[in-house]
């Protein structure tokens, strides 16, 4: 099972590195990970993503615990959560493809970036699933190149 | 104060922190600390390779309860703390270590002597620390003082460029500790100590598996007050040896791959598994899914990463071992347990076969005067291998605090150099150091610190010339093919030798010699009527004394649950002999 795992740590030089080291030591499967600011600007936010079951994801929040750069963790698998990831996909378009590519774009609410005569860059952003579905749709179209985030996300509400 | 340079502010905050004692090498980068330490009103213990230094620092932080600390130079200096950061952490002993680092502007360079010392101990160091502003120094020297001995303990290191210990600051050692990824929950929840107290009043067969986390936490006396209460049997890990007294009529001894019949049996059928301050490490549970099948277990440590990690547990309380137990005793009932004791009482005799008496000299006899003449008040540290079980096994603990062994890592070359520690550390304390001849030349170099420091160690050699634990597996698991462990061999010898005798070239190194080559007393003794008195000689000697005992080539250890057996499946001394 996939879990969704915010954790807020010090924002110092060396912090990932330590994150890092102690996935790849325990063995813990990381399936995606973002970092970014928070508004306390002590403070980081490292969203992971990590597959195992409960008790994997027990042993994972009780070792991140123990690293003192970590101040919170808090597990947002079955929390009411707004989660988002970004995409830029380049296709290959030609004239005759170019305006179904479009409207895929279209209904994806994605943004069209880049223009060149024999590709177009698409921007999407979203859950992880409305991602996978216009990959899945652009991909018979060729997908020259593509790069995504990972998913970051925060609990609904007054929390 | 005015302002002080890095070096200063690194020499004002071990005054505060109430050091006395630092174990230190020095070199290029740690020059400036070096400088103002000839002036300074530390001891200072140079060992003769930081490794030493280390386990020096570790035997000591064991003993007393401490702090250790040691320095060591950038580059390779750092990288010599490596197993003896790794040791401590396993075993979680506090040491502060300090490294020199490059330059700030060279950070990154690969720079002479630059090795980035924060990166490589990160998985085996509690926390660590390059400190990038001199400003930061006091703080972070604060806090991994904190770090190191609060919680679970365990080792800290900080990494201080030269720059930074020549650079000037105003200097205020900070009063408060601001921590906000670092709060240790102490106090026990109370609904769970109600929980066990009621598990334990209601268990027939009830076993106290305590570990090292009871000495760490100084609970020896509740321990002693739950048991005696409950009438309940105690059984330690290696690293627990010494938190119950083992000429308790409770004690069952050591659990585990070379435990005692009646600690391995008690456990396996037990209705109520205590376990305090203990991790259920392999070498502990053997087959983990028959470790203590029948018992409900109760865990109490004060590390939450350690509950639930390997065994499932049916009442768990996170906290301190010593508080935890102070609440929880008084709910305990007075009882007896008749039926109980008369079973373990049953299983004690399953291991009196007998011995078979040898030509050499046995272990056995050797660490029963040790103990018979020291009455357990000893401090003892060992290498690893067999002499450790046999140490582990013969000597008998009255005190924690009293046994410093490399019980996680199992690292050969820790026990002679944490000797030095723990003499530094107990002046005037029988200390011996009981080593196997292959570990005693892993950190043969540390005979100089003894020499010139004139610490009167009893370093005990069990020569029998094997790498002897993995002959023994070699023995009994590989048919006895005898690969790379003979230390006698050299290459004239016939391939394929697998049977020592008096054919064998001499031992290399002459272990008298050797000692007398650093001006150290040393006897070479292969009779069992002058064991007593070689002892007698070195325990009444205010010097170092080195005794070479030439012990049986090979001497097995057991009782022995092979690797990944259950602990009811032991292989006993009768069924092989
Ligand atoms: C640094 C290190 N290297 C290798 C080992 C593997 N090892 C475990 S016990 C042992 C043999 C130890 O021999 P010795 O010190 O003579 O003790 P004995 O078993 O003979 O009593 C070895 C090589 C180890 N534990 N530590
Ligand atoms: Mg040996």
């Amino acid at each position: 099972m996939k879990h969704t795992v915010s954790v807020l740590v010090a924002n110092e030089s060396g912090v990932l590195a330590r994150i890092a080291s102690l996935f790849s030591r325990r063995g813990f499967n990381i399936e995606s990970l973002s970092v970014g600011k928070t508004q306390d600007d002590h403070i980081s936010r490292i969203t992971i993503v990590v597959e195992g079951d409960n008790k994997v994801l027990e042993q994972l929040t009780k070792q991140l615990n123990k690293l003192i750069v970590v101040h919170k963790i808090s597990d947002l698998t079955n929390e009411e959560v707004v989660s988002r990831g970004l995409a830029l996909i380049k296709v290959t378009a030609t004239a005759a493809t170019r305006s179904e590519i479009m409207q895929i774009v279209d209904i994806f609410r994605g943004k069209i970036v880049d223009v060149s005569s024999n590709s177009i860059m698409v921007e999407i952003t979203g859950t992880e699933e409305k991602v996978n579905a216009i990959e899945d749709l652009l991909r018979p179209f060729g997908i020259k190149e593509l790069v995504r985030t990972g998913k970051i996300a925060m609990a609904r509400g007054r929390k | 104060m005015g302002k002080l340079t890095g070096a200063e502010i690194f020499i004002e905050s071990l005054y505060h922190e109430k050091v006395e004692t630092i174990f230190g090498y020095p070199g290029g980068a740690v020059l400036p600390i070096y400088n103002v330490l000839y002036d300074a009103k530390f001891e200072h213990i140079m060992p003769h390779h930081e490794q030493g230094g280390i386990h020096a620092a570790d035997g000591y932080a064991r003993s007393t309860g401490k702090v250790g600390v040691c320095i060591a130079t950038s580059g390779p200096g750092g990288t010599n703390l490596v197993t003896g950061l790794a040791t401590a952490y396993m075993d979680s002993v506090p040491i502060v270590a300090f490294t020199g680092q490059v330059p700030r502007s060279m950070l990154g360079t690969d720079a002479f002597q630059e090795a980035d010392i924060t990166g490589i101990t990160t998985p085996i160091t509690k926390h660590n620390y390059l400190v990038q502003d001199v400003k930061d120094l006091g703080r972070i020297i604060k806090e991994a003082f904190h770090i190191a001995s609060t919680g679970r303990p365990g080792p800290v290191l900080i990494d201080i460029p030269k720059d930074v210990l020549l650079e000037k600051c105003e200097f205020l050692y900070p009063k408060e500790l601001n921590l906000p990824g670092y709060s240790p929950n102490y106090n026990g929840h109370s609904m769970q100590i109600k929980e066990a107290a009621k598990a334990i009043n209601e268990a027939q067969k009830p076993v106290i598996y305590s570990g090292g986390g009871v000495i760490i936490s100084g609970a020896s006396d509740y321990l002693r007050q739950l048991a005696k209460k409950g009438s309940i049997p105690v059984t330690t890990t290696l690293t627990g040896l010494g938190a119950f007294d083992e000429r308790d009529d409770l004690s069952l001894g050591m659990l585990g791959m070379h435990g005692t019949t009646e600690a391995n049996l008690a456990v396996s059928n037990a209705d109520l598994l205590i376990a305090i301050g203990s991790r259920f490490d392999d070498r502990v549970t053997g087959k983990l899914e028959k470790f203590a099948a029948e018992a409900k277990v109760i865990h109490i440590d004060i590390d939450p990463a350690e509950v639930g990690k390997r065994v499932e547990i049916d009442i768990p309380i996170v906290g301190d071992v010593r508080r935890i137990l102070e609440k929880l005793n008084p709910l305990v009932e007075d009882r007896s347990r008749e039926d109980w004791s008369k079973q373990i009482d049953n299983w004690r005799k399953l291991d009196d076969t007998e011995v078979i008496e040898k030509k050499k000299l046995s272990p056995k006899q050797i660490i029963e005067n040790i103990s018979d003449l020291t009455q357990g008040d000893a401090l003892i540290t060992t290498e690893v291998g067999q002499h450790q079980m046999w140490s582990a096994q013969f000597y008998q603990y009255t005190k924690p605090r009293s046994f410093m062994t490399s019980g996680g890592l199992g690292t050969m070359g820790y026990g002679f150099p944490a000797a030095i520690g723990v003499q530094v550390g107990n002046k005037d304390k029988n200390v011996f150091a009981l080593a196997g001849d292959g570990s005693f030349q892993m950190n043969s170099q540390e005979l100089a610190t003894v020499a010139k420091n004139k610490l009167p160690i009893n370093i005990i050699i069990f020569n029998n010339g094997y790498l002897g634990m993995v002959r023994q597996w070699q023995e009994m698991f590989y048919e006895r093919r005898y690969s790379s462990v003979c230390l006698k061999k050299q290459d004239d010898c016939p391939p394929g030798c697998s049977s020592p005798g008096d054919h064998c070239p001499i031992m290399i190194p002459d272990f008298v010699k050797l000692a007398g080559a650093y001006g150290i007393k040393a006897k070479r003794v292969s009779k069992k009527e002058d064991v007593r008195s070689a002892l007698e000689w070195a325990i009444n000697s205010p010097e170092p004394i080195l005794l070479d005992f030439i012990i049986e080539e090979e001497e097995n250890v057991f009782p022995m649950v092979p690797p990944g057996g259950s602990l009811d499946k032991m292989v006993l001394k009768g069924d092989v002999e």
